[in-house]
């Protein structure tokens, strides 16, 4: 067994292991975290599977972003004198029910699936996905690219006026 | 390089967990957290696709539009739990029940 399949088995180990934790920790801050390591170990995930541009975009967008957001809501929505930030449980049944169902479903509708051999070599010489992402957000994909400008700046004033403490009557 | 079934059991893992999260957990945020496992879990799927085509970047293009996406719905998500928390004083979803004081 070779370090790189060693390592895309660790990664897909690591993936799993703290995604099944998240379902298990009580704490809010906790699962911040464990969310942190699951997505840190798909952004390596990402690289082997040849996405490198995602994968530093995963890292920026989601460890530095969206998970620092996230903490912040976690102190944000915690009482300052009160106890640590537990977290109960309802509709476990239920729950668990949909959850392993559905992976079941996956997981059967997989196995019935033959896919295509992936052959692609390790070392590729002549192709640059960071070039042809970036002919292909200029050239392709530019009204998506224009439309998701757009509704980054809606989301950005919508987040700011929805989280702002002023008092308004019009709102 | 990699068996493209081994990327696939993982993203549907993945997916899986984040619905059994949003489900069970009676936190707003616990709740925001799995749907970001969701996205995570197609975005995966999205990449391990992208490698049946070579020279082909279409499925990484996807996944870096459905990155900007969730980017936006954590963004106002949190704002909401935020304005919630100030006027109920709780982030319990199911205390959450009334429209007007």
């Amino acid at each position: 067994m070779s370090l790189t399949t060693f390592l895309f088995y660790f990664f897909e180990a690591i993936a799993a292991l703290s995604a099944i934790a998240l379902i298990f920790v009580r704490n809010v801050f906790y699962g911040a975290l464990l969310l942190i390591m699951c997505l840190l170990a798909l952004a390596a995930i990402y690289i082997l599977a040849f996405a490198e541009f995602i994968a530093v975009t995963q890292i920026l967008v989601y460890v530095g972003g969206i998970l620092v957001v996230i903490i912040f809501g976690i102190m944000l929505t915690t009482k300052i004198a009160g106890k640590a930030m537990i977290v109960e449980h309802g509709y476990g049944f239920s729950g668990t029910l949909a959850g392993i169902s559905f992976l079941v479903v996956l997981v059967y509708s997989l196995f019935q699936q033959s896919f295509p051999e992936n052959n692609i070599p390790l070392i590729q010489s002549d192709f640059n996905s960071i070039n042809t992402i970036g002919i292909n957000l200029m050239s392709d994909f530019l009204l998506p690219f224009e439309v998701a400008g757009v509704l980054l700046l809606i989301a950005l004033i919508g987040s700011a006026v929805l989280a702002s403490s002023i008092k308004s009557n019009k709102i | 390089m990699f068996p493209i079934e081994h990327f696939l059991y993982l993203g549907a893992l993945l997916f899986s967990v984040g619905l059994i999260v949003v489900i069970t957990k009676k936190n707003m945020i616990m709740v925001l957290l799995g749907i970001e496992l969701m996205l995570n879990a197609s975005n995966l799927n999205l990449i391990a696709f992208n490698q049946l085509h070579t020279n082909s970047v279409n499925g990484q293009m996807f996944a870096l539009f459905v990155i900007i996406v969730a980017v936006c719905e954590a963004a106002v998500g949190l704002a909401i739990v935020i304005q919630v928390y100030k006027y109920y004083q709780t982030s319990v979803p199911g205390e959450v029940n009334e429209l007007n004081e």
